[in-house]
């Protein structure tokens, strides 16, 4: 499994699950793209289907109405796939945690494999987390 | 004997030359739209390892559609493509000719499209019906000026059908494209490449920001891994075409291959250039500039060639 884990590695394609989002997050995600940072270089692609995706990223909290989305977008993605939740959102909740209709976490819902906190996490943190990625990937 | 056609198959000019140079190929187009874009870009063996990554992951099926045609689709397109390529390719590099003529290209080199319909249709979501109809529509829009620039070589040849005899002919009588038929052909020639590969400015059945990579939405795995290969062989077989109709083929004596390379590089930096200065256009405005302005001008392209132009 070795060698198709370092081809995973080089090969990763993005697909952007937002979670109810406050949109801040995802525009971060979309500096990625741009010539300043330009994560092609690492092979990664953003991809408009999630049977193309290899990463999901999650931005958000999932309240109770996104919740069951996101899980049946995980249950769809072809597996090897993993889970990356980009802002406090997804790892504790941030200023909303304590709204009327976010009852529960969204590692409750779907397995989260990495989580690149900030609110919203800068381009260069969110690089870096997928550079730690990477190297579980190849060991 | 049998044994050199498996070779002319599965190595040279066939599978193995013409997906490793495709892959190549779809790198330097990717390298190139980066650059055009003030990126970086990625690095030389991205498209091989995108391909091996996908072939292991998993591959879903559809559970509403038809799944024989879901299956077959990928690989039907793909045979299709890795044996017209190899027809081209052994007309050009050996000179040898196969029995079938310029008209069995044309067809084969439909099915391609034929089979991104029916495997966008077979997946019954709604996306990849719309990209499948998109295609359909971008079909009828650009076969009429291909066949129409097709028939230029053909007149020109004296009505040779054989690719070997046109190619032969034009080492006779010098490169079609120096004539002022063959000059305005090759041109049109060039935009039908740009739709049948489904390239920007005509990338309207994928357009990935509305109908997100259309027939090929519900594709994973093994077939998606198909789908990528085609459309990367489709680089290599478009533009080996065209320089066999228009640009004189391969010259057996003195520097012929090396002029060989520049041209095909030539061709796929055109294609490139115009894949990135150009939006998407609607379905509309495609049909209308195939059948408004580029048959028209194809069909003069034939005029002129049937006066000796």
């Amino acid at each position: 499994m070795g060698w198709y884990n370092k081809r995973l590695s080089k090969s990763i394609w993005v697909f952007h699950v937002s979670a109810s989002p406050c949109n801040n997050c995802d525009i971060e995600i979309l500096d990625l793209l741009t010539p300043k940072y330009d994560v092609e270089r690492f092979g990664i692609k953003l991809v408009g289907s999630v049977r193309h995706a290899d990463v999901l990223l999650v931005s958000g909290v999932a309240n109770n109405k996104v919740a069951p989305k996101v899980k049946y977008l995980y249950d769809q993605a072809p597996k090897p796939c993993f889970v990356v939740g980009v802002g406090t959102c997804p790892a504790s909740g941030c200023c909303f945690k304590k709204s009327y209709n976010v009852t529960g976490k969204v590692e409750e819902t779907i397995p989260i494999n990495l989580y690149i906190p900030g609110c919203p996490p800068k381009p260069e943190a969110m690089i870096e987390g997928v550079v730690k990625l990477v190297e579980v990937l190849n060991g | 004997m049998k044994i050199d056609y498996i070779f002319y198959l599965l190595i040279f000019p066939g599978l193995l030359f013409i997906s490793i140079l495709g892959f190549l190929i779809g790198w330097v187009d990717r390298k190139i739209s980066a650059r055009f874009q003030f990126r970086v870009g990625p690095p030389l063996f991205q498209n091989f390892n995108d391909f091996f990554k996908l072939l292991g992951k998993e591959t879903i099926l559809v559970k509403e559609g038809v799944i024989t045609i879901f299956i077959i689709a990928p690989f039907i397109a793909f045979a299709m493509i890795v044996l017209v390529s190899s027809l081209i390719g052994i007309s050009l590099f050996y000179s040898i000719s196969f029995g079938g003529d310029l008209i069995v290209v044309m067809y084969l080199l439909m099915i391609n499209s034929v089979m991104i319909i029916l495997g966008g249709s077979s997946t019954g979501n709604v996306y990849s019906s719309l990209g499948a109809g998109r295609e359909i529509k971008l079909l009828l829009a650009d076969e009429l000026a291909f066949i129409l620039i097709c028939l230029v070589p053909i007149i020109k040849s004296g009505f040779q059908l054989q690719l070997d005899g046109i190619v032969s002919s034009q080492l006779q009588n010098g490169s079609y494209i120096g004539s002022l038929s063959g000059f305005i052909a090759f041109v049109v020639g060039l935009l039908c490449i740009q739709a049948k590969m489904a390239l920007p400015p005509f990338h309207i059945p994928e357009a990935e920001t509305e109908i997100v990579e259309g027939p090929f939405m519900e594709y994973s795995g093994t077939l998606l891994a198909f789908w990528k290969l085609n459309g990367f062989m489709l680089y290599v077989t478009f533009p080996f075409l065209l320089i066999l109709l228009f640009w004189g083929g391969i010259n057996p004596e003195g520097p012929g291959i090396i002029w060989f390379i520049l041209k095909y590089l030539l061709i796929v930096l055109l294609i490139i250039v115009i894949k990135n200065t150009n939006p998407r256009i609607r379905i509309d405005t495609a049909l209308n500039f195939f059948w408004k302005y580029a048959s028209v001008i194809a069909f003069l392209a034939v005029v002129l060639a049937v006066f000796g132009y």
